[in-house]
């Protein structure tokens, strides 16, 4: 059985269509990624899966519970770490937790051994003393996943869980998503960062506007892109039609200034083509970089979406 | 489950009073609001306070559920920490009666403060303390439960605030606290008896053989019905919260 089961699920908050009828399986111990910018729906289909919000249509399955009829069984399966740092600023890390494991129904003889091996195990028992708004951002996001682990849920739900943290602190969470998905944790992470999609996931998802375009292994996305490789090009000054026609001929071409990307599966005809092109409408190649293609540029290819503009609405990457 | 709902609502009351009721600040509000309360009207009128008592404890009990839970509520729904427990597998009625609880527990203690400074300094006797402790629980509840009717309703603390002004003050003069039901104007005896503090004070008048206009058997039914009432819109409001 699949740990989630989403069929035609949607969400209307009045005339807005937040979520508009996406369909997809999760595998039992898969870490699935939904990559979207701000606003395409990702956190409503958190709440909808977590049994926080009602569905307008469509259907959800988390172990084999319905979300919407069985939703007191589905939050006993999962373990949602919300986008905010939500635990009480009054309490400490210790009795954050002990109150977290009583909600859960964590049986008495239980609770101590397994709050104290989630601090340990996410470096925060020297700090459980310590009150949860005196935390670091960082630390905080870190009790955040110690508190929805606490009752060891089948199903983890991250939502955007690097948002805001430094990038040493980021990337601790990233190993410890990667241990958790180790421990065959089935893993729902929705980002916007397309880096850590890559790094983290085993499928993605993704989401503009409240539906799903793509839904694929990273690899898998990126060969769909249409091309295996990239030239990033800067010209001395903006390049002329002549040229972009010539290069439309090899892939597909981008520009914004003086930069120039083309997507094509004949780099070295690019290579070749490219200099005589410049050399005949009097530009000088300021620089001339091949690489692979990336999710990232995928992500482009399949969207039409910039991931600038991704990093730009949650205030950079 | 049942025992695991109990649990639920037991772990959240718990969370409640130690993170926000039982603050330095709110315990010194709470006993200081009803001692000021009583010291003014001792000080105004030594004389004939005795019938007044009532009404005092009923005001305590007023504000001391309607004020710290509104607060408490608004805040965790601003901040996200309400979203959280609604994460977990319990029913709404489990934590809209976990919220109710605290604001409760909360008023209980100013309405005891006020009860022990009305029997020392007003000379209030209870005759029938059964009646009492019926009336003024279920009052709680009642007020606590109005309290998170508000609460649910709106987005912001003050604006919380402002809402429970509108029930709070007119509830002080109609209900019977300073002026008698029956010596009010036709029109306002007939508000009055829409307003669940009337109930309240009715009751606690019985319990100290004060003269009464109602059955405090009657004051408790209409009490609980008011208790279900503002229960079942409350839940209602919680469902919008998160719809």
């Amino acid at each position: 059985m699949d740990a989630i089961v989403v069929e035609e699920l949607t969400k209307y908050y009045g005339d807005l269509c937040a979520v508009d009828h996406v369909s997809f399986n999760v595998r039992r111990g898969e870490v699935f990624g939904y990559l979207g910018p701000n606003g395409a729906g990702k956190t409503t289909t958190i709440r909808m899966l977590s049994g926080l919000t009602r569905p307008s249509e469509g259907r959800a399955l988390i172990s084999g519970y319905d979300v919407l009829t069985e939703a007191v069984e589905v939050k006993r399966r999962v373990g949602v770490v919300p986008e905010v740092s939500n635990l009480y600023d009054e309490l400490t890390v210790w009795e954050n937790l002990k109150f977290i494991s009583r909600l859960y129904h964590v049986p008495r003889a239980e609770r101590e051994g397994r709050i104290r091996e989630l601090l340990e195990m996410f470096s925060l028992w020297d700090r459980r003393g310590k009150r949860f708004r005196r935390l670091s951002r960082g630390l905080k996001r870190r009790v955040i996943l110690a508190a929805a682990l606490v009752h060891d849920p089948e199903v983890l739900f991250l939502d955007e869980p690097t948002t805001g943290l430094d990038v040493v602190s980021a990337r601790g969470l990233r190993s410890l998503v990667r241990e958790l998905r180790g421990m065959g944790k089935t893993i729902f992470l929705t980002t916007h960062y397309i880096e850590e999609a890559d790094q983290l996931c085993d499928r993605i998802a993704i989401i503009v506007r409240g539906r799903i375009t793509a839904l694929d292994a990273p690899e898998g996305l990126k060969s769909k892109a249409g091309a295996r490789y990239v030239v990033e090009v800067e010209l001395s000054r903006e390049p002329p039609q002549g040229l972009l026609e010539a290069l439309r001929r090899l892939g597909g071409v981008e520009t914004e200034g003086l930069h120039l990307r083309l997507s094509t599966d004949r780099p070295q005809e690019v290579l070749r083509l490219l200099p005589e092109e410049a050399s005949k409408a009097g530009l000088r190649l300021v620089s001339v970089r091949t690489r692979g293609i990336t999710l990232e540029d995928a992500f482009l290819e399949l969207t039409g979406l910039s991931p600038e503009v991704m990093r730009m609405e949650k205030g950079g990457g | 489950m049942l025992r695991d709902e109990l649990e639920g609502i037991y772990a959240i009351l718990i969370k409640d009073l130690k993170a926000y009721y039982l603050k330095p600040p709110n315990i010194s509000w709470g006993i200081l609001f009803p001692i000021a309360l009583a010291l003014a009207f001792t000080l105004r009128n030594p004389q004939g306070l005795r019938d007044l008592a009532p009404g005092l404890v009923a005001m305590a009990a007023l504000f001391g559920t309607t004020s710290m839970e509104a607060i408490v509520v608004t805040f965790e729904k601003r901040v996200g920490a309400l979203e959280r427990l609604f994460m977990a597998p319990l029913t709404h009625t489990s934590i809209l009666l976990a919220k109710v609880l605290g604001g409760a527990v909360f008023g209980g203690f100013i309405s005891a403060v006020m009860t022990l400074l009305c029997f020392t300094l007003l000379g209030m006797r209870i005759p029938h303390p059964s009646l009492y402790v019926a009336g003024l629980s279920l009052s709680l509840l009642t007020l606590s439960a109005l309290g998170a009717l508000i609460a649910f309703s709106v987005r912001e603390v003050f604006e919380a605030q402002t809402l429970s002004n509108y029930f709070r003050f007119p509830m002080i003069f109609l209900c019977g606290v300073f002026i008698p039901v029956g010596r009010l104007p036709l029109p306002l005896r007939v508000v009055a008896y829409m307003l669940p503090l009337t109930y309240t004070v009715e009751a606690l008048r019985a319990s100290t053989s004060s003269p009464v206009h109602l059955s405090p058997l009657l004051d408790l039914v209409i009490l609980t019905f008011f208790l279900v009432v503002f229960l079942l819109l409350t839940h209602r409001a919680m469902r919008r919260v998160f719809d």
